[in-house]
């Protein structure tokens, strides 16, 4: 995916997030340390632009929660803000790539310490499949099918697929 | 160590008992300890203050000398981890009855502990006990030793009231000689780049400096005006006793921080104190009082720091820490 094929996404995963919900009301975006960040932060661009309200974004770093904490590297530069109380709001998680799951099952342990939202979604930028878990996105980019050995990277150039580092 | 224990763990077990376990770049370690303490007070802001990240994990506490905030805010911490607790109470155990210490370890670690929180009177003791277990061990204060947590959540504090450390001028006031948070906090203060003075009457101050970085002075009204940070340690009234001071109030007349002696130290500046504070003696209770007085953000502050310390030791898998004992 080129640059403004990333773009083009970002609306019209903007535009399925107001449909499915019609509206903004009670929305909040939580984008996933750290790549779904700014995702996040473009997809409430998108929603501004398209209906003329600010949603709240946050952040969530999910590095406690992960079932193989210990094996990698926990960023402190990686913070959690979750703007406000989450109790009855509905939750749009963002992340840009959506693989084994784990994170997410990580993310949705994290956000339950945060609130009892009304509902969460996903909304990611690439699904490259290999699910472990059985999570499914709401909103999705990109459907990228890939080897396990690859590593798809989403950047302000757009998204790459690359060869696993041995 | 328990089967269990052992195979969680990769390689041998990591060890907190000095400032210099931080690794061979103290100031990058202690960077790295207050980068995550940063993640850690924001879980201890949240409504549900705790995270599962020792899940599964054991940490027993074995103090031999009393220190209630110290093991309370170890417990707090294991616990906003989700590690199960223990407490090894030495009054009620038996070591009353003559146990040996290496028995006493020996006899925990089969239990299948991750980590032991070691407090006792004497120095050494948490590095023996390193020698005799798989567990890693925290050193909660040993004699007059180390105290490096207390260093760590000193340097946090500071940190988050004054921004950086280089060029800041450190007044380390009392008595030295038997403080193991003076000898932690100097090592911890001078790597990050702060000058420190000791402020001290000649008989409460180690019989020798060398090797310390530090200035000394037995002025502390000509400090004072100069002083970006003013740490007051505790007096401990038995070492009047021991003929060190002529009297309390003779302390306190010459090396107290009384009200009109704070009044000459700068406006920004911070006045510290480990705890518990003896009002009156080296800290008059009005002063104790005042904005700049951090020292109920100090013990804030140490749960986060501790959080940061067992979940390096324990939960992070990155390379921390240098001997492993």
């Amino acid at each position: 995916m080129s640059a403004e094929d990333v773009q083009r996404a970002t609306r019209r995963i903007a535009h399925e997030i107001i449909e499915r919900n019609h509206g903004l009301a009670d929305l909040v975006l939580i984008g996933l340390q750290t790549g779904g960040v700014p995702l996040a932060e473009r997809l409430a661009e998108a929603l501004v632009q398209i209906e003329g309200l600010e949603v709240p974004v946050g952040t969530l770093d999910v590095a406690f929660y992960r079932d193989d904490i210990g094996l990698r590297p926990v960023l402190p530069e990686a913070v959690t803000d979750i703007p406000g109380d989450l109790d009855g709001r509905i939750v749009v998680l963002v992340d840009d790539v959506l693989f084994t799951g784990r994170t997410i099952r990580a993310a949705l342990d994290a956000l339950a310490d945060h609130g009892r939202a009304r509902a969460v979604q996903l909304a990611v930028m690439v699904d490259r499949g290999h699910r472990e878990l059985p999570i499914r996105p709401d909103f999705v980019g990109k459907n990228l099918p890939t080897r396990r050995d690859e590593v798809v990277n989403v950047n302000d150039d757009g998204v790459e697929l690359g060869e696993m580092r041995k | 160590m328990s089967p269990t224990a052992a195979a969680r763990r990769a390689g041998p077990a990591r060890n907190l008992l000095g400032i210099d376990d931080l690794g061979p770049d103290v100031a990058s370690g202690i960077d790295e300890v207050m980068g995550l303490t940063d993640s850690f007070v924001e879980v201890s802001e949240r409504i549900i203050p705790k995270v599962p990240t020792l899940r599964g994990r054991t940490v027993v506490s074995l103090f031999f000398e009393d220190s209630t905030r110290t093991r309370l805010s170890f417990e707090t911490a294991a616990k906003r981890l989700s590690a199960d607790t223990m407490n090894f109470s030495v009054s009620t155990s038996s070591v009353k009855k003559g146990e040996s210490l290496r028995d006493t370890i020996e006899t925990i670690e089969a239990m299948g502990v991750d980590a032991i929180v070691v407090r006792h009177g004497s120095s050494g003791v948490p590095r023996q006990v390193a020698r005799w277990t798989d567990a890693a061990v925290v050193n909660a204060g040993d004699g007059w030793h180390e105290h490096p947590t207390q260093a760590l959540l000193d340097c946090y504090t500071i940190r988050q009231h004054a921004g950086s450390f280089a060029g800041k001028h450190i007044a380390i006031v009392g008595d030295v000689k038997h403080s193991r948070v003076a000898r932690s906090n100097v090592a911890a203060f001078t790597a990050l780049g702060a000058e420190v003075t000791l402020v001290a009457p000649p008989t409460l101050l180690p019989p020798s400096l060398e090797g310390w970085p530090v200035r000394v002075s037995h002025d502390l009204d000509g400090v004072l005006p100069h002083t970006d940070v003013c740490y007051l340690l505790r007096m401990q009234r038995e070492r009047m006793t021991e003929a060190l001071i002529p009297s309390l109030r003779e302390y306190t007349a010459t090396f107290g921080l009384t009200t009109r002696r704070a009044d000459r130290l700068p406006d920004d500046a911070l006045i510290m104190h480990p705890g518990p504070m003896n009002r009156g003696v080296e800290i008059a209770a009005e002063v104790a009082d005042r904005p700049g007085a951090v020292i109920v953000d100090q013990v804030r502050n140490g749960v986060a720091v501790r959080m940061a310390v067992l979940f390096l030791l324990l939960g992070s898998g990155t390379e921390w820490g240098g001997e492993d004992a």
